[in-house]
């Protein structure tokens, strides 16, 4: 016995321990590393594509969802807003809220009376911002002619700025004692010191930086064989001896313009922008009217910088200057953008929301379930299940297949040709945009279907029948059920694809322009892919926000229902 | 036709006097292929009549004739003349749902519906109406479980799922839901081959209580579980019925070279 255990675990040993064995084990350990690398790395690949796309996507849309407005003491006037003083809402309606809110505005800002000025302010404004209030007037009449506190929607370029598409601000204390010679309008300010030896400096390097450019360009130009660009060249050399001699003069006083950072000296409660300076004083316009003339000592005043230059942003100097006075007034307050999710389209990207697209792709949606779920189920059930095997089945089940690969633009041209030009359907309705999605989801859905009646075990079937249930209850009573959670995955998979479509709706016209929320299956209104599309083309900087904001939207609309896919399966999966 | 009547030496036991199935020259094709080869065979009223043979003999293709469970299977084409209790089962104007509820049908693998073990015995009664209350259908399903032996076993669980029962437990779950609807002849399609031998001897022990009542035709490769279980054996080979007898004959004394063959485990 013992013999025997021992031949045979030394054959067992000779066996394992053979190089050309443990080489070929080492082979095989190698290859199976090998494999789940390759695996893992691809996972990684695919995770990090997945998330530099929904951070990115994120990040760009974050800021659609939150929007700055003023909050104000204001007074409604009755001659603004009712002027026959009647109470009729209807008057009431059709009030002037801008003209409230501008008003409360202005009178932020005591000494700013120019007219530019002015209409400068009342841009910082959203064309919407009296909205809110006529809303609250119209439905409490008794507010008119009180002081309340109100918030006002700000201009999508304010909101910007203050979203941080602006620029940095820096700010030091002044040294020496100033003077400003006036408190508004052309003003200059004297400094008994060097206040301002750092802006020469800086303006000098900037200086030297354009002539280097503007050499560099010469030089190019005049190598040139045309004799219009050689005289082009020929300029550019002078413009940029004229810079040399600028830069190497004495420091006397240098110009700005707006390639530079602005320069400002905030003093007795105003803000100046100095538009020549010199070592020890500047010449410039007040943005803010100063409260008076009075000497201000070193440490109360400042000399703040806007570091991007103002041509380089969107909002100028005076509005910077508005929006942070207002800011450290606080004045300003930052919201959840309610509007987004309950407003419609807008020309305004302030204004504009995604309501209107998210209840039309809802109804859309709805139009295709409705239609897709029981003619793509039966008609699965009867192939899968009745229908005899000949070459007409054949013929359909390859169709089937085709149908689910022909591009979706050709289904928008059929429902073109067929459901507005034939039936005479109302244009850019949800109806015919449910129809036309429909054609597109149903083969996705008998296909599903099919193959989830087909994955169900025929012994189930075989049990139904050996109990005497007929072919169509065994169909009804337990394939079906079984394949349930299949079809549902399949439909809503189907449904996701619908709701990410854009082209076929192109095609019937739900791309047009809406402002209201539709309120039926007939009235006209677009979806959210579209909407994404429209945005997406729009110029406003704001409207990019907007349309990855759209795109957080729809992506957590997929996300729901493919929740609603995962919880499906798992509420009616059964095994066996 | 009648010389293969003779041939079956009738009234082995009183009470399977008459005949309960006859088949008379039955051919299955499978398109081209021909399955089975000009069957005859009486099957008695009562008791189990077990057929056997080697893989592919064509035992269990004959065995779902009786029950037309082979209409499902688009290229099977049966010829032949089956009748139960005289009635020609392959009549256009019969309703194969009617027979099925009188032919019911236990099949290799256990497989009960993915429903609760209550719903899987109930399910059958309910779809032919045999129940006019819910007391009744209760009457029924407990009855048939106590009949299949299981009723023990679940009682205190009749609402779970029957897919969590061991496998031996469902197939006999499979015997309830198939006597529920009172058949008249059970079709057993090698019901024991996915089971352990314990849960095996627990059917079989099944089967021979139930004999009494119902009309019972066993297939089975195992001609051990033939000489256990059943009073009369058939011996398919290569579609053709080799051999029928009382089945202490078949094992002892067998008239055919293959039948001999065969339980001497020469070949199969």
């Amino acid at each position: 016995m013992t013999d025997i255990l021992a031949s045979g675990s030394h054959l067992d040993a000779a066996r394992l321990s053979g190089d050309a064995t443990r080489a070929k084990i080492r082979a095989r350990y190698r290859s199976e590393v090998r494999f789940k690398a390759y695996g893992v790395v691809a996972i990684l690949v695919t995770g990090l594509f997945l998330s530099v796309l929904m951070i990115s996507i994120f990040a760009n849309g974050l800021p659609a969802f939150w929007q700055h407005s003023l909050n104000l003491e204001l007074s409604v006037a009755a001659e603004d807003v009712d002027p026959t003083g009647k109470r009729d809402p209807a008057e009431l309606r059709s009030g002037d809220y801008f003209a409230v809110a501008r008003k409360a505005l202005e009178a932020q800002f005591p000494g700013v009376e120019g007219r530019t000025e002015l209409k400068k302010l009342s841009q910082l404004l959203s064309t919407g911002a009296g909205d809110e209030l006529r809303r609250r007037v119209v439905s409490d009449p008794s507010l008119v002619g009180q002081t309340l506190q109100a918030t006002l929607l700000l201009d999508d370029n304010a909101d910007l700025y203050l979203k941080g598409a602006g620029t940095r601000i820096a700010s030091r204390a002044g040294h020496g004692i100033v003077t400003p010679s006036a408190a508004s309008g052309e003003v200059r300010i004297l400094s008994t010191s060097n206040d301002f030896a750092r802006e020469i400096t800086a303006v000098k390097a900037t200086l030297t930086d354009r002539a280097t450019t503007l050499r560099v360009e010469a030089g190019r130009l005049e190598r040139a064989n045309v004799p219009e660009t050689k005289q082009k060249g020929q300029q550019a050399r002078e413009e940029a001896a004229a810079l040399q001699a600028r830069i190497d003069g004495i420091a006397g006083i240098e110009q700005l313009d707006d390639r530079m950072p602005s320069l400002l000296i905030a003093i007795n409660g105003g803000l100046v922008k100095a538009e020549s300076v010199g070592p020890a004083e500047i010449i410039g316009t007040t943005l803010l009217p100063l409260t008076s003339t009075g000497d201000a000592k070193s440490g109360d005043w400042r000399i703040v910088s806007y570091i991007t230059p103002e041509s380089n942003r969107k909002a100028t100097d005076i509005e910077v200057a508005f929006l942070e006075r207002l800011k450290a007034n606080g004045k300003i307050e930052g919201g959840f953008n309610w509007l987004f999710l309950t407003g419609g389209d807008s020309r305004e990207p302030e204004l504009a929301g995604i309501r209107g697209a998210l209840i039309g792709s809802l109804l859309t949606l709805l139009v295709t379930l409705i239609l897709c779920l029981p003619i793509g189920v039966m008609a699965a059930v009867y192939l899968e299940e009745f229908a005899p095997r000949n070459k007409l089945t054949d013929i359909i089940e390859v169709n089937i297949n085709n149908l689910a690969a022909v591009p979706s633009i050709v289904f928008g041209l059929l429902g073109l040709a067929v459901f507005l030009n034939s039936l005479n359907l109302p244009r850019s309705a949800p109806l015919v945009g449910g129809l036309v999605l429909a054609l597109l989801v149903l083969p996705t859905i008998i296909i599903a279907a099919r193959a989830a009646m087909k994955a169900v075990p025929p012994s189930i079937k075989e049990a139904a029948l050996g109990v005497g249930a007929s072919h169509q209850q065994a169909v009804f009573h337990h394939v079906l059920p079984l394949a349930m959670p299949g079809i549902m995955t399949g439909t809503i998979i189907g449904m996701a694809h619908a709701l990410g479509e854009t082209a076929p709706l192109l095609m019937i016209g739900m791309v047009a322009f809406i402002v209201d929320v539709p309120q039926g299956l007939t009235d006209s209104a677009t979806v959210l892919p579209v909407q994404i599309y429209l945005w997406s083309d729009l110029p406003e900087p704001a409207f990019q926000a907007k349309t990855a904001g759209a795109i957080v939207v729809l992506l957590l609309f997929l996300f729901l229902m493919n929740g609603l896919a995962i919880w499906l399966r798992k509420r009616f999966e059964r095994r066996w | 036709m009648d010389t293969a009547a003779a041939t079956v030496p009738s009234n082995r036991r009183p009470a399977s006097n008459s005949a309960k199935v006859i088949a008379r020259k039955v051919n299955v094709h499978y398109g081209d292929k021909q399955a089975i080869k000009n069957v005859s065979v009486d099957i008695p009223d009562r008791g189990v009549m077990a057929f056997i043979g080697p893989s592919g003999c064509g035992k269990s293709t004959f065995l779902r004739c009786i029950n037309r469970m082979n209409d499902t299977i688009a290229s099977a084409r049966v010829t032949g003349r089956i009748e139960i209790d005289g009635q020609d089962i392959y009549d256009p104007e019969l309703d194969v749902v009617q027979l099925r509820a009188r032919v019911g049908m236990v099949f290799q693998k256990p497989n009960p519906f993915p429903k609760s073990i209550y719903e899987n015995v109930a399910y059958g009664p309910r779809i032919h109406g045999l129940s006019g209350s819910k007391a009744e259908l209760d009457r029924i399903v407990m009855d048939s479980l106590s009949k299949a032996g299981l009723l023990n076993e679940v009682n205190d669980r009749l609402n779970d799922t029957a897919t969590g029962l061991s496998g031996g437990q469902q197939q006999r779950l499979c015997i309830a839901r198939a006597i529920a609807v009172s058949p008249d002849v059970i079709l057993m399609d090698e019901p024991c081959s996915a089971l352990d031998p314990i849960a095996t001897a627990r059917i079989e022990e099944l089967i021979d209580e139930l004999r009494s009542n119902f009309c019972i035709i066993i297939v089975t490769h195992s001609f051990a579980q033939a000489a256990r279980v059943s009073q009369r054996t058939a011996f398919f080979h290569l579609g053709e019925l080799v051999e029928e007898g009382p089945t202490p004959q078949i094992f002892s004394t067998p008239r055919d070279k293959r039948t001999q063959d065969y339980i001497t485990g020469r070949f199969g």
